[in-house]
């Protein structure tokens, strides 16, 4: 069987984590091709629901990185996001979707090195759990 | 000969609340029975399923099929409905989204059987073990019952729907302007769901009540408080579906006094969790040392927020790992 290779989505947000990803490149910094970037302009803009799709629609792991506590470009989106995304933990545990496939963390601007790090244990992580597959009926979009 | 249109009604897994909302029409009924025949209702009326199989296909108008899909049986005659049927309404919120039955996918087949027929104390001392099987030999007969799925789904999972009616049961007001749309042919497109399209809190009348910085910082379930008759749940620190909630219902639990647990479902292209999930965390105030106290005022938000539509999470149902 071929090796496994996941997917995972990685919303990052402008102000410090896409550039805390740039800085990995720039340093030489190795992380695994697994990992999509995705840039939004906050992590309080990452809508659950987006997250939620990404999975649908084949992602094996999903992480949310936006800037640390008090380091918001718009002051609290950071907050409101590990708000959702505590309540959406809680949600995936009872749907039977390991909490290993979903990360919320911090990366500023400047960590090039823990954005690589972020990026290899996630990978490492999601390949330990194996392909998520959603069960239920689940080909339609919600139709009301 | 009669012309009057044919109309049906069907229930799958479901309470019979939603028949309960065609009798509480009251006297109307008899506007609706002068207008249409009805010639399928097992609820109601003795017609059988070679009833339905005789009539030539799209030989009811309109058939107001109730109930979430979780038998072969179900399946089968909601198939059989949609050949005979020229439009086909997804009647309540277990059709619609799976409803209360739903939260079975939250639980496994093997768990729900194991709990009903084995561990439960008031069935499990005859000592049999006994479970539901699909077939049976008992003498000289072989006996079937439906197979009960996996997860339960919800109807346009198993068939095209024409239009939605959600509700926990429907009102009958919808239910008679519903009636009233189909016999006038002036019908929304195709696919739609019977209602506006906002949240519940747009038409609310505490509305004004709730402040313009909404936030929580603890959770209290309703019989933890005397809630103010007047003033916002959420304000009061009380979970209500409201905002991620369709509105339609003319809100008769908020005017109870009794938060809105979601039975109309999320709005066009939403999924209730995700919605509620994100309504909830722009609003819950309090720093990263005392959110875990917060939450667990609210135990169970898979069960909260997908109440009445889990079979139309977009996390699908719960994966089953014994039964792969």
């Amino acid at each position: 069987m071929a090796e496994f290779v996941p997917k995972i989505v990685a919303f990052v947000c402008n102000w410090c984590s896409y550039a805390g990803a740039d800085g990995a490149g720039g340093q030489k910094l190795t992380y695994p091709s697994s990992v999509k970037l995705i840039r939004v302009m906050c992590s309080g803009r990452v809508d659950p629901q987006t997250v939620m799709e990404a999975f649908r629609e084949g992602a094996d792991g999903v992480m949310v990185l936006g800037c640390h506590p008090g380091d918001c470009h718009y002051r609290s989106g950071n907050m409101k996001a590990q708000r959702r995304f505590k309540i959406f933990s809680m949600l995936l545990s009872q749907m039977g979707i390991e909490n290993d496939r979903f990360l919320l963390d911090w990366v500023a601007a400047g960590e090039g090195k823990k954005f690589a790090e972020v990026a290899n244990r996630m990978h490492e992580q999601v390949v330990r759990l194996g392909p998520l597959s959603i069960r239920g009926k689940v080909e339609r979009v919600v139709a009301v | 000969m009669t012309t009057k249109p044919k109309v049906g009604f069907y229930w799958c897994a479901s309470c019979g609340g939603c028949e309960e909302t065609v009798v509480d029409l009251d006297e109307k009924v008899l506007d609706v029975v002068a207008a249409v025949d009805i010639v399928f209702w097992p609820c109601a009326m003795d017609f059988k399923y070679e009833d339905v199989e005789a009539m030539p296909d799209g030989a009811m108008a309109a058939c107001f099929i109730n109930g979430a899909i979780r038998t072969g049986e179900q399946e089968a005659v909601a198939k059989l409905l949609r050949k005979k049927s020229a439009a086909v309404i997804a009647f309540g919120s277990c059709a619609c989204m799976g409803g209360i039955p739903a939260l079975a996918n939250l639980t496994s087949r093997t768990e729900i059987f194991r709990r009903s027929y084995l561990s439960s104390p008031t069935v499990g001392a005859d000592g049999t073990g006994t479970v539901p099987q699909k077939s049976t030999v008992k003498g000289p007969v072989q006996l079937h019952l439906p197979d009960l799925y996996e997860s339960v789904l919800k109807l346009d999972d198993v068939i095209d729907v024409d239009y939605y009616l959600p509700g926990c049961p429907p009102t009958p007001d919808l239910l008679a302007t519903a009636v009233g749309a189909l016999l006038s042919g002036e019908l929304p497109p195709p696919k739609s769901v019977l209602l506006p399209d906002k949240a519940l809190c747009a038409s609310c009348d505490r509305n004004a009540s709730k402040p313009d910085n909404l936030t929580v910082t603890q959770f209290k379930r309703i019989y933890q408080i005397k809630a103010d008759p007047e003033r916002c749940f959420l304000a009061q620190g009380v979970l209500c579906m409201g905002p991620a909630t369709r509105d339609g219902c003319g809100y008769p639990c908020i005017k109870g006094n009794m938060p809105c647990t979601g039975c109309f479902g999320p709005m066009s292209g939403g999924d209730q969790g995700a919605r509620m999930t994100a309504a909830l965390g722009g609003i819950i105030d309090v720093g990263e040392a005392q959110l875990d106290g917060v939450l667990s005022g609210m135990p169970d938000p898979a069960g909260s927020f997908y109440r009445y539509s889990m079979s139309a999470s977009l996390l699908g149902s719960i994966r089953k790992g014994d039964e792969a």
